[in-house]
């Protein structure tokens, strides 16, 4: 232990003994990172009201009432439902904008792409009251198209710049070479292109899923009715009072992100994520 | 030579033709921007300029100056949005660091460290930490039994719990970007400067730092933007204490139905967050930006 503490960390004169805090204040950060929202999970197993950690009495009480309710069980349906279908609509519309931005090169690519990103630098709560007014307007309120709409917008900043980003370390001239033995350019595109940007489009079909999955904003006012969703429920629940039932329904959806995570790690490999 | 030229000319057309429709291929997503987002939000901007008698007005703009209450959430936005990217300024880079100085295969263990709480959604973040800070939470419970402190304090619905939850929040968006530039710096620049006779800290501060200011630059703004605009953990975490600007443009529609008075914030805000992006862009590219990960 003395050895490695003294031995040298670098090439540099440093020594592991002279970095010691940096060792371990990293460790405790990471640890602050991460412990809060694992710590969820086991106290959402709490019997008592308060989410004691660790729980004294174990229960599924907090499981049973979510599970027991149709007002928590509709609101999941619906955002699974939205969610899917924003995932199905955003990786096609983004994938193809992506494209048609990388290979035409023309002079409005640069205005275009900023145009592309600027769902995500908009203030959210501005594009959600912005498509209540719109929604009113084309009598989409509080529907599952409307929200899938506003949500694949969400989610196109992600699908172009991840599958942009693996565009631009592609070969173009793979697909000229297939377009030169006789291919249309759809053909080629599907046939030789796509295969070697799966990675990036898996990527961005599970992060535009997310996006929607756990949006919380434009839900809140273009979601209702008959279609709201889980996480503007959960929102109102959580302005009245610390309803524990949440804690249950967060464990679920850690347990969500944890599976897209897995699925991005086994099919979306990790060279083909945006580097920067 | 006549018809080569004829065909040149052709070509030319052709291949203009076939960048056009190319282009062509994003317009289903930049329709859909139009609509969805563009549109609505230049309808706010009209909105912003209508007085309560329907006429064109400037009383929407002039409340905010009038009013002592706006000025306070204007101030409050910007407390909270800087002491946040501070604050990630200072918990984030030394873990940037520590990260980019371990071997790969560590500093991606890591990685999943950062990565989680940033792929994990955000109102589960802010629930959990609602959880842990109340006045029967986990960390008075701890801190009191410890002997820290004798009765519970007050740590959430208020500025400490806002700030607790949005550097939770924000951290990855400066981890990675800043993590991403330590990296790319050769090991070769420190050694020759430990060559010259740079004791560790010369070198960390004359040569290795500046290195990795872009990033921390396209990180730190990544980091305010977001933090202007936020809604979801202040409203929580804040008990109705912290009112921020997206906060206020919730409540003028929600509660009082005014369309004019929370489009005319709305403008502010965007303002505010356009100004900071144009300055940013004139340091780092836009992608560096938002390429950092998520």
């Amino acid at each position: 232990m003395l050895n490695w503490l003294r031995s040298p960390a670098t090439d540099t004169q440093i020594s592991h003994g002279q970095r010691l805090w940096l060792y371990v204040i990293s460790v405790i950060i990471m640890v602050l990172l991460v412990t809060p929202t694992l710590i969820v999970i086991p106290m959402s197993f709490s019997d008592s009201q308060y989410l004691e950690f660790p729980p004294e009495v174990w229960s599924t009480r907090w499981y049973q009432s979510y599970f027991g309710s149709s007002e928590w069980m509709q609101a999941t349906r619906t955002s699974f439902k939205v969610a899917f279908l924003t995932m199905l609509v955003a990786t096609p519309v983004g994938v193809l904008a992506a494209y048609g931005l990388h290979a035409s090169r023309i002079r409005f690519v640069r205005a275009a792409f900023v145009l592309m990103i600027t769902p995500m630098m908009v203030p959210v709560v501005l594009v959600a009251i912005g498509a209540f007014y719109a929604y009113v307007q084309l009598q989409i309120l509080y529907t599952v198209t409307g929200l899938v709409l506003a949500h694949t917008v969400l989610a196109l900043p992600l699908v172009v710049i991840v599958t942009g980003a693996a565009l631009k370390g592609y070969d173009m001239s793979q697909e000229e070479a297939a377009r030169g033995l006789g291919a249309p350019r759809w053909k080629a595109f599907l046939t030789i292109t796509l295969p070697q940007i799966r990675f990036a489009v898996v990527t961005s079909a599970l992060l535009s899923f997310l996006t929607s999955f756990d949006e919380v904003v434009v839900a809140m006012f273009i979601s209702g009715g008959d279609n709201p969703t889980l996480t503007r429920n959960m929102f109102n629940a959580l302005r009245d009072q610390i309803d524990p039932t949440i804690a249950a329904i967060s464990t679920l959806m850690i347990f969500v992100t944890t599976v897209m995570m897995v699925l991005a790690g086994l099919f979306g490999s990790q060279k083909q994520k945006p580097k920067q | 030579m006549q018809a080569q030229r004829l065909n040149e000319a052709g070509l030319r057309t052709d291949d203009r033709l076939e960048r056009l429709r190319l282009f062509g291929l994003s317009s289903p997503a930049i329709l859909l921007i139009m609509i969805i987002l563009v549109i609505p939000v230049g309808w706010l901007f009209y909105v912003s300029f209508v007085g309560a008698n329907g006429q064109f007005s400037l009383e929407n703009y002039e409340r905010m100056i009038s009013r002592k209450s706006y000025g306070r959430i204007f101030t409050t936005t910007f407390q909270i949005s800087f002491l946040t990217t501070g604050l990630c300024i200072l918990i984030g880079y030394p873990l940037a660091y520590f990260m980019s100085q371990m071997p790969t295969r560590i500093a991606n263990i890591c990685l999943i460290a950062v990565l989680l709480p940033f792929w994990t959604s955000l109102l589960v973040r802010t629930y959990a930490w609602l959880v842990l800070l109340q006045r029967r939470g986990l960390v008075n419970e701890w801190g009191m039994s410890l002997g820290l402190w004798d009765e519970p304090i007050a740590i959430v619905h208020n500025v400490t719990g806002t700030l607790i939850g949005m550097v939770h929040i924000m951290l990855p968006f400066l981890i990675l970007p800043v993590y991403s530039a330590m990296r790319a710096i050769s090991d070769d620049y420190m050694k020759a400067a430990s060559n010259l006779g740079a004791t560790p800290r010369t070198a960390f501060w004359t040569v290795f730092f500046p290195l990795t200011l872009p990033g921390l630059f396209a990180g730190s703004l990544m980091v305010f933007i977001l933090c202007l605009g936020f809604f979801v953990t202040p409203a929580v975490l804040g008990g109705g204490k912290v009112i921020m600007v997206s906060m206020q443009i919730v409540s003028n529609i929600e509660l009082f139905v005014n369309w004019g008075a929370a489009s005319a914030l709305g403008v502010v805000l965007l303002v505010l967050t356009m100004i900071v992006l144009w300055i940013a862009s004139r340091f780092v590219n836009l992608e560096q930006m938002t390429g950092g990960g998520r």
